[in-house]
């Protein structure tokens, strides 16, 4: 048995403000396709198969289950779901992977936003009896955070503007971007956040396939070595909690061995310009680590899948040979409750 | 990182709690609900708060209680702040799947201990129609569970030549069998044969009082490796093997009757354990039976009775409480069903039995149970096989 997992091969959807043409299925399965076939697997050598997606953004109970028809599950897979965003399906599938019951694993997940409000639908994520009858919607609840920060004099509107066009202008080199280039910061949407500062809303899907050991340098030329990962919760009253601050994501950090040397690369789950501050400071970037240069969360956001196109972003990066050591992030939860971090290598180029 | 080196970690079952499961729990909120049966594990395993490393919580759709990703609301209530905390939802085998996500953790040496919780509060909707959302293009559930699983229930029928009277023996069981449990939902002490067989017909053939209630409830577990086992102040249960197997909701090849991922899923299961003989071996099984009719079908699925055997075991009285394979000693699904709880309990309770802890309803001398789980369109499956001994390693 061994303990290197990799990650060995990653595809996403373009992401799309709507994709009333598709259902999910038919937005996911060009994705797994894809990622099967930079790998050569078929559906049935993968030793473990897991998702994640959410009901609520589908509209319907049990939504993941026609997805699993997808992946044409026959013979029957040993297979799995997460009501989370995929980097949670991909974290279950690494300690799968660790268990030795299985050498490859299939992560996929996917969300439209577009057929909803999404801004109202993550209301019903919070406290069902004292905060989601307020209906505070996601935008406000991250105003609070913004508020919150440039009171503390950690930055102010015009640094919040440069975090969201540095992110759209790396999105340039992102063929799957849904926004790129010169975006205008436009209105508040809720003060102090404008439009430029709020990630954009659309539909996508992303799979990765893991591989352990030597099935991994099989699999893929430059394998993206998984040294450390961990996820860690908050409380989820915003009340208690200090927004401008992210311990969680310190101590996943921490858990993940990401202090032990430093990242060249780091991909933030930040669905507000106000977001990757927190998240820097967090996890001590400095400049001289290139932070999102897929465009991130502002770039693209399909809900559910965003945290796993992270870890695929940064994967790329090392299966590119652009990124040595890598740092991906993903966030769930109101004000960054719940935070997962992965490290990423590249073993040493001959 | 952790060690993989030297194999896996066994995992062991050291704190089972359950609430009492009733048609409404309007005295608790969500969170109290789950606090509730977490605490009775963490007394039942001598454990606090601080000595869990991580929290593994399964539910099956957040429409049920219209709260989506509850975990991130019970955080504070499962004391997993400042934890890692999964939140996992395979349909009606969630319960299973969570527990078996769980035990991963600390079979991989990722945590030591872990807390696993799967709960629903059913009241706070209707799971009918909640499992009744039209879908364009697909064929939707047919008015709750109960109108998609009848048509299956009357194939196994015609496909074995089982007499009618099978289905009103399982409940008539499963009935009696929860008066001994005092966490059951129904408690029903003027049950007979002929009430059940007297009940309204639902979904022909599947009457009234073959079918499971509407539960609200929560099953807690706590899982440790050797180490944390070698502290538990009671006997823990060991998992010898557990296994998950999907296949597809619907297509031309799928046997509805006897799932070919059923099957797999407990050909791997006994593969871990060491069984070969799953009939003889095996002391006590919790079957997911949300229909009494799938006693017998899931009795040859899992490889207890051959092909077209299953209704004879069920009708010879072998699955009774003091029969050769009791199934269901706690009442099963059919007498308490939080719908994302279910699969958990069906675990828990396989769990008490080979610690010998489950009360009136215990198998005398059970050694090993198998607990076991299925959900959507018999489409997802978990299970797992305890022991009271540690696991050969």
């Amino acid at each position: 048995m061994t303990h290197d997992v990799a990650i060995v091969a990653f595809a996403q959807t373009d992401h799309r403000r709507r994709s009333d043409d598709l259902s999910e299925v038919e937005m996911l399965m060009p994705v797994l396709h894809e990622v099967l076939a930079h790998t050569g697997l078929k559906t049935g050598d993968i030793g473990f198969t897991c998702s994640g997606s959410s009901d609520y953004l589908a509209g319907r109970a049990f939504s993941f289950t026609m997805a699993l028809d997808g992946v044409g599950a026959w013979p029957p897979i040993s297979e799995s779901h997460v009501e989370m965003d995929g980097a949670w399906a991909l974290y279950e599938a690494w300690v799968k992977i660790l268990t030795g019951e299985a050498d490859t694993a299939l992560v996929y997940s996917y969300g439209k936003s577009s057929p909803g409000q999404v801004r109202d639908v993550l209301t019903r994520q919070l406290d069902p009896y004292y905060l989601a009858p307020l209906w505070p919607d996601s935008v406000a609840l991250a105003a609070l955070q913004a508020q919150a920060l440039i009171d503390a004099g950690s930055v102010d509107e015009p640094e919040l503007a440069a975090v969201a066009a540095r992110n759209r202008d790396d999105a340039r080199t992102n063929p799957h971007a849904q926004l790129s280039g010169s975006v205008p910061q436009g209105e508040y949407i809720v003060q102090p956040l404008r439009a430029g500062d709020c990630s954009p809303i659309g539909d996508g899907a992303a799979a990765v396939i893991l591989a352990a050991g030597d099935r991994a340098r099989d699999l893929c030329e430059r394998p993206a070595w998984i040294r450390g990962m961990d996820h860690r919760i908050e409380a989820h009253s915003l009340g208690v909690r200090d927004l401008t601050d992210s311990p969680s994501t310190r101590l996943a950090a921490q858990r993940a061995g990401v202090f032990e040397r430093p990242v060249d690369t780091a991909e933030l789950h930040a669905p507000f310009s106000s977001q990757e501050v927190v998240l820097r400071r967090a996890l001590d970037l400095d400049d001289s680590v290139r932070v999102n240069p897929s465009g991130g969360a502002l770039a693209a956001n399909p809900v559910m899948a965003t945290g796993l196109v992270r870890l695929g972003e940064a994967a790329a990066r090392i299966h590119r040979g652009e990124s040595d050591r890598a740092l991906a992030h993903a966030t769930s939860g109101p004000c960054l409750q719940q935070n997962l971090v992965a490290v990423l290598e590249g073993e040493d180029r001959a | 990182m952790p060690d993989t080196a030297r194999g896996k970690e066994p995992v062991a079952v050291v704190g089972v709690g359950q609430t009492k499961h009733v048609a409404a729990r309007r005295d608790v909120s969500i969170a109290g609900l789950v606090r509730e049966a977490a605490r009775r594990a963490l007394d039942d395993a001598e454990l606090t708060w601080a000595d869990i490393d991580a929290v593994v919580i399964g539910k099956a759709p957040d429409f049920f209680e219209g709260v989506m990703m509850p975990e991130l609301y019970l955080a504070d209530a499962l004391g997993a702040v400042g934890k890692p905390m999964l939140r996992v939802h395979t349909a009606g085998s969630v319960g299973g799947s969570t527990a078996l996500v769980a035990s991963n953790l600390v079979a991989s040496r990722v945590h030591g201990t872990v807390l696993t919780l799967a709960f629903e509060k059913q009241s706070e909707s209707n799971a009918m129609w909640g499992l009744s959302l039209p879908v364009p293009f697909q064929q939707p559930l047919l008015a709750g569970a109960g109108g998609f699983f009848a048509p299956h229930v009357r194939a196994y029928m015609r496909r074995t030549g089982a007499p009618d009277t099978v289905g009103s023996l399982v409940a008539y069981k499963d009935r009696r069998n929860a008066l001994k449990n005092p966490y059951a939902h129904l408690h029903e002490h003027d049950i007979t044969l002929e009430k059940v067989q007297a009940s309204p017909m639902l979904w022909d053939p599947i009457r009234y009082s073959e079918t499971c209630p509407s539960s609200d409830g929560a099953c807690a577990m706590i899982l440790t490796d050797r180490a944390g086992a070698s502290r538990a102040p009671n006997a823990p249960a060991w998992v010898h093997g557990g296994a998950m197997r999907s296949e597809p909701t619907m297509f031309a090849g799928k046997d509805f009757v006897s799932p070919q991922a059923g099957k797999d899923c407990a050909a791997d299961v006994y593969r871990q354990a060491g069984v070969t003989d799953p009939r003889r071996e095996i002391d006590a099984v919790e079957m997911y039976v949300p229909f009494s009719w799938y006693e017998p079908m899931w009795l040859e699925n899992l490889g207890f009775a051959a092909e077209g055997e299953g209704w004879k075991l069920t009708e010879s009285g072998v699955t009774e409480l003091d029969g050769d394979l009791p199934v269901n000693p706690s009442g099963g699904v059919l007498s308490t069903n939080p719908i994302g709880a279910s699969g958990m309990i069906r675990f828990a309770e396989a769990a008490l039995q080979v610690r010998g802890r489950a009360g009136e309803h215990q198998v005398e001398g059970a050694r090993r149970a198998l607990g076991h789980a299925y959900g959507g369109g018999s489409q997802f499956f978990s299970m797992w096989l305890v022991g009271a001994e540690p696991p050969r390693t």
